[in-house]
């Protein structure tokens, strides 16, 4: 403890909230006891529906628990909600900023809600603002901020009166990594300076690695709490780094995952990051690597290793092993290029969303487009779909130029967008035979393609079930088996895993892989630095515009240096970003 | 600091951001000044529930003296354009194709039959696939005929021999001008449009963009919350109630009876009813879609249709008029109406506003009961 006299920034016994929609009751929180350290950033950490969101909007007087007892800063919840809200702050996920009042204003508002006297104003506003680098806007409109500075107006509007409990629910989720580090150094500053007890939630598990403390929620229970050290400690001596320079990393990281003895296999940089089963050598005589062998790593296990095996014993369903999906044709892999991008334009008015993006993709890559929100990624996909016209340049895809035989090219393309798009109220089955019947498939051909996605997608216990209803995990099953109904050679992914937690995010790059192994060409997007590692070649992007392209080993090692030996893509990220900037900052 | 500077810093903030918003956006100032200004215009101009120049076949079988004078009797009404057909064939004909609303009939022995002081020597087939219009259009001929009937008696020296005469005189709108009692009830119609289906939107934008929860959880109380929300929407409301007053007066001439105090006393009086709408409906609606949807069936189209803003409420089947009651804007256009037409009359006036006094603080007590600082 470090401040051992002071109550605890939070303390529940028992705690426990129920939700019902309609007939379905969800147990939110269920007995939750546990107790948050003053003067420290305690990690809330699980994936989704594990119940972080209710916990911070319990804490935060927002809702009211069935069972148990809730104390924030030695108040009770239930019968003070108001003395809470004056000595915490709450930043929901989706900071409530208003859009169209400036910087300033927003500033304004939140004081004067607050109670913050006219007198310590001026310092306070200076401060912050210094603080999260957002002095020069002021009179900027919060709507025209990019989505790093919103996130960081909306903290500073939370900390506009010192609080001494700082709730921060999933502070970090679509900030682009340069942001997210700023973040991070504030969070910590607070901590720091000022003394503040900091409750966060995260679904990125690298950040838990940042926290003093954390805990570990799922589906509503607490499955520990402690130092991060303290949940990936029992795994020593288990964690392995994987080669093999004959077989290529997703076929190593595959054929890893189907051993018995191999409990998680991710891909790492150039390597796979194993797990075993059990602690003692890890025979992997059975891969047949050929004479150059197999290169074997012992490693310091992390939080996520020790994530995942937690969650993998709460949960057989998801480590059910699903069964590899039967495409009907397996593609030849040749190096013929069947998206071309040659200097591509998009305008909106006076704003570039894309400008001079150039590239090509071969058939059945794996091809990345990486960068924050707004970085024009989006964009260049619907321009590749035919779903929006280039403002110039070429586009190629199939062999077809967009301008003229748009409607051709899309006959061979799927295309998964970034928000569910399926109908919510169909059931599983229904949404199924109407893309098969969009798709133009009949009688014998629509029957068999409907058996091959439930089949495939384990989908069939679900059949019956209204889509908006599915997990999540099973919601985006559902949407790539739709936009794979007519067999396309081409699949375009949109920000496929955001939102879904670690586990569903494996198993789907994992069926990504299956389908590049057969021949199919994914081109997918994302804003999660390590997945950029599945990808084949990639394109990084920032303010609609390519900053980098080459392999993943490419791209990272063009930032080795002295200081970092083995830079991560989340490094050079940031080391692109920052030339960029400046390079931009010198009058021209 | 003490508590009353806090809950003013609090309603000061919350009042200084929905003014800087109203401003900003432009479907808030089309909502509160746009739209009244085409509703008045439309109302003022468009729609008229008055009949003028209805075209009508004259038959006239046998001209002479009498048959003349009673023609020229239509044709100097301005109610009425009559052309003259030779046979009533060709005036059916014309009835058929929508040349004409309706025939008057003098048969040949129109004047013997006039001076025989007999039954009506006068045939009148009216189209009625317009009902409203085919009534009226009756009333108007039959006006017509009795006024030419007296002025041939006196011509004449003679007494005149109908059973009873019916002497009519109408009262506070002398010219039964239509305009003149729609633009007062239109303004009822605006002031819900502004005070229910405005705030309901507003308030579900917040919950949509998800500044409701970070507002939710600063030390604001739900009343301040509440009454910054209500104040400057108030502002509004009012300001769209003046504009359309003045239009009224001024573009379309309606006169301005009674006195202008008490009509904007009631007015603050129906504001205050038609925000406590839009807020207990945000209390249920958490997005705009939802929010617009519940405003318009519950505050915007009552208003429009049971008031007795078009329709006359004692025309209505008895369960309709009895859901009536429940509509606000009932009460607020029978005031307008009064206030307008006739003058400050106490008894109209007071047994209204009484209704919607009783109205407003039914609504703001179910809403001090639900509005809660909660999510759920």
């Amino acid at each position: 403890m470090v401040n051992a006299g002071s109550p605890a920034a939070l303390a529940c016994h028992g705690l426990g909230k129920t939700f019902s929609s309609g007939s379905r009751v969800i147990q939110a929180l269920d007995g939750i006891d546990l107790t948050v350290t003053p003067g420290r950033i305690t990690g809330l950490i699980g994936p989704d529906g594990a119940g972080k969101t209710t916990l911070m909007r319990l804490a935060a007087g927002l809702l009211r628990a069935d069972a148990g007892e809730l104390r924030v800063l030695d108040l009770d919840v239930s019968r003070e909600p108001l003395a809470v809200q004056s000595v915490i702050g709450y930043m929901p996920q989706r900071f409530g900023l208003y859009e169209d009042l400036s910087v300033q204003e927003n500033l304004d508002l939140y004081a004067d809600l607050q109670g913050v006297l006219a007198v310590e104003r001026r310092g306070r506003y200076a401060e912050l603002l210094h603080m999260v680098g957002l002095a020069r806007f002021t009179a900027r409109l919060a709507g025209r901020l990019s989505g790093g500075m919103k996130q960081k107006l909306g903290l500073a509007c939370t900390l506009v009166r010192p609080p001494r409990l700082l709730l921060l629910d999933e502070p970090t989720v679509g900030v682009d990594p340069v942001s997210r580090r700023e973040l991070w150094a504030i969070v910590q500053r607070l901590v720091r300076e000022e003394g503040v007890s900091v409750l966060l939630s995260t679904a990125y598990l690298d950040e838990a690695e940042r926290c003093d403390e954390v805990i570990l929620l799922h589906q509503g229970r607490l499955l520990g709490q402690g130092t991060p050290a303290s949940f990936s400690e029992p795994l020593t001596g288990r964690c392995y780094l994987v080669n093999a320079p004959t077989i290529p990393k997703r076929r190593l990281q595959m054929r890893l995952t189907a051993l018995p003895a191999v409990a998680d296999a991710i891909i790492q940089g150039e390597s796979v990051r194993v797990v075993a089963r059990a602690v003692g050598p890890l025979d992997l005589s059975s891969l047949d690597a050929g004479p150059a062998g197999v290169e074997i790593r012992p490693v310091v296990p992390n939080f996520e290793d020790a994530f995942i095996i937690r969650l993998q014993g709460e949960h057989d369903a998801t480590t059910e092993e699903s069964p590899p999906l039967p495409m009907a044709a397996t593609m030849a892999n040749d190096d013929a290029a069947v998206i071309r991008v040659d200097r591509v334009q998009r305008r909106f008015g006076e704003f570039y969303a894309v400008k001079d993006v150039s590239f090509e993709v071969r058939r059945g890559e794996i091809f990345g487009l990486l960068g924050a929100n707004g970085a024009g990624k989006s964009t260049t996909f619907r321009m590749l779909c035919g779903l929006l016209p280039a403002s110039g340049g070429q586009l190629e895809v199939a062999g077809h130029d967009l301008r003229h035989a748009a409607a051709q090219a899309r006959g061979r393309i799927g295309y998964m967008a970034q928000r569910f798009s399926l109908y919510g109220n169909l059931t599983v089955a229904q949404n199924l035979r109407f893309f098969a019947s969009a798709y133009g498939l009949t009688g014998q051909r629509r029957r068999e393609r409907i058996r091959w996605a439930l089949d495939g997608f384990d989908l069939e216990r679900y059949a019956d079930m209204a889509s908006g209803d599915l997990p999540l995990g099973y919601k985006q099953r559902l949407a790539m088996a739709a936009a794979l109904m007519h067999e396309p050679d081409i699949l375009f992914l949109d920000e496929p895993t955001s939102g879904v937690d670690p586990l569903a995010r494996r198993e789907f790059w994992h069926r990504i892989n299956l389908l590049a192994e057969q021949g199919v060409t994914v081109l997918v997007t994302t804003h999660f630095m390590d997945e950029a590692n599945y990808c084949d070649r990639l394109v990084i992007m920032a303010d609609g515009e390519v900053l980098a392209q080459g392999t993943p080993a490419e791209t990272k090692a063009r930032f080795r240096d002295a200081e970092r030996s083995d830079p991560t893509m989340e490094d050079a990220f940031i080391a692109l970003i920052e030339q960029r900037a400046q390079t931009a900052g010198e009058p021209a | 600091m003490n508590a009353r500077g806090g809950a003013l810093m609090r309603l000061r903030g919350m009042v200084r951001k929905e003014s800087l918003q109203i401003l900003r956006d432009p479907s808030s100032i089309a909502i509160a000044f746009v739209m009244p200004v085409v509703l008045l215009l439309l109302f003022g101009y468009g729609v008229s529930l008055d009949a003028q120049h209805i075209p009508l076949a004259m038959v006239i079988e046998r001209p002479d003296a009498n048959s003349a004078s009673f023609a020229a009797a239509f044709q100097q009404s301005e109610y009425f354009s009559p052309r003259r057909f030779d046979s009533i064939q060709d005036a059916e004909q014309a009835l058929r194709e929508r040349q004409v609303d309706g025939i008057v009939w003098l048969r040949g022995d129109f004047s013997r039959r006039l001076l025989a002081a007999g039954d009506a020597p006068v045939g009148v087939i009216l189209n009625g696939v317009d009902a409203n219009q085919a009534r009226i259009a009756s009333g108007y001929i039959q006006g017509a005929w009795q006024s030419w009937l007296q002025a041939y008696a006196s011509s004449h020296g003679q007494e005149l021999t109908l059973p009873a005469a019916v002497e009519q005189r109408v009262w506070f709108n002398p010219a039964l001008r239509s305009r003149n009692f729609l633009v007062p009830g239109l303004v009822a119609v605006i002031m819900t449009l502004i005070g229910a289906l405005l705030t309901a939107l507003v308030v579900a934008r917040e919950w949509e963009r998800g500044t409701m929860e970070a507002l939710m959880v600063t030390p604001i109380r739900i009343g301040e919350l509440l009454l910054g929300k209500l104040l400057p929407y108030f502002v509004l409301g009012m300001g769209g109630m003046l504009l359309s007053v003045a239009m009224a007066r001024w573009q379309f001439g309606v006169p301005l009876a009674g006195s202008f105090w008490l009509l904007l006393a009631t007015s603050t009086l129906f504001m205050l009813v038609a925000l406590g709408m839009g807020l207990l409906i945000s209390t249920v609606a958490r997005n705009q879609f939802v929010a617009g949807q519940i405003a318009i069936l519950v505050t915007f189209l009552p208003a429009f249709i049971l008031s007795g803003f078009i329709f006359d409420i004692g025309s209505m089947p008895a369960p309709i008029q009895f859901i009536t009651h429940v509509v606000p804007a009932r009460y607020f256009v029978a005031i307008l109406q009064t206030l307008f037409l006739a003058g400050d009359v106490w008894p109209v006036v007071l047994g209204n506003a009484a209704a919607l006094l009783l109205m407003m603080l039914i609504f703001f007590a179910v809403l001090g009961r639900k509005a809660r600082k909660r999510l759920e």
